[in-house]
């Protein structure tokens, strides 16, 4: 069980609009989206995946100070924890429902709890592990405003696809 | 302009091309707006010489932010109840994605309507297969 603060602010909300290549002034514009239904800027759909962003143990950025797992002067930076050709984290799938538009200004409690856990042998990665993961979003008054429920997969070795 | 719902016929789809030739650099941008810096999405010699891949390859939720888009477009904003699916493959620098919605059933009574949501590369690879739902007007 982990809870974390994620403040919905303007300029992230930007930035992720432009990282997904949407260009939608809902997004980025205060004067077009109040002349809207929705009433005034608001987050796209996936927004939620950037809560990572106030994680502070979140294990995919790198931490001011510790090796990093990527590249620098040698191919990883944490070679004891790497091993060529080993597998991999994958998403697998996601999920989310909206209860409530997620506006810049909220402040919404993050809670995450573990959900089930599979494994099967797949076609393309030999044995793999699923773990399901539960999210909710809760705005201030502890209303919950988006359910997340997230399935990452770890194979044993790295996905061949064809391509 | 939101949808009506008689409008919609179960069976039609709606289609966009949400991204033409994902670039490495979109990459790196949604690494950066979502925090999620995975060597495997941002680092070309840990991806090929440490993990075994071919290349850096798209973070799910770009494609998934991506095809969101084309759902936002279609029912308007502030308008979807649920949107999920399964990552089916990777998607790589290059690719040409499209995304399509196709109406599943209609709830007249809630004034609502599913979808099943798929995005497709351009060699018609499915690479998400998912559903939504969404408020519509009557």
């Amino acid at each position: 069980m982990a809870a974390q603060e994620f403040p919905v602010e303007a300029g992230h909300i930007m930035m992720f609009a432009r990282a997904v290549g949407d260009p939608n002034p809902v997004y980025a514009d205060p004067e077009y989206a109040a002349s809207t239904e929705v009433g005034g800027v608001v987050a796209p759909p996936t927004f939620v995946a950037a809560a990572a962003q106030f994680d502070p143990d979140y294990p995919m950025r790198p931490k001011i100070g510790l090796p990093w797992f990527g590249s620098g002067r040698t191919p990883t930076g944490t070679p004891d924890r790497q091993r060529s050709g080993g597998g991999t984290g994958l998403h697998a799938e996601q999920h989310y429902e909206y209860l409530q538009p997620l506006r810049p200004g909220d402040r919404l409690t993050v809670r995450s709890r573990e959900g089930e856990t599979w494994t099967k042998t797949g076609r393309r990665g030999g044995s793999l592990t699923f773990k399901e993961s539960i999210t909710e979003y809760l705005d201030e008054s502890g209303t919950v405003v988006l359910r997340a429920r997230g399935v990452v997969v770890r194979t044993e070795h790295p996905v061949q696809d064809g391509n | 302009m939101p949808l009506k719902l008689a409008d919609l016929t179960p069976g039609s789809t709606h289609s966009a091309v949400v991204v033409e030739d994902l670039t490495r650099t979109q990459l790196i941008q949604y690494c950066g707006a979502s925090g999620d810096y995975n060597p495997l999405h941002s680092d070309e010699i840990f991806a090929t010489q440490v993990a075994g891949y071919p290349g850096i390859f798209a973070h799910g939720m770009l494609t998934m932010g991506m095809a969101a888009r084309m759902l936002t477009d279609y029912v308007g904003d502030g308008r979807l109840l649920s949107f999920g699916g399964r990552f089916k493959a990777q998607v790589w620098p290059g690719d040409r994605l499209t995304a399509s919605a196709t109406v599943t059933g209609l709830r007249a009574d809630d004034s609502a309507a599913d979808f099943s949501v798929s995005v497709q590369n351009e060699s018609g690879v499915s690479v998400f297969e998912g559903y939504a739902s969404a408020r519509v007007d009557r």
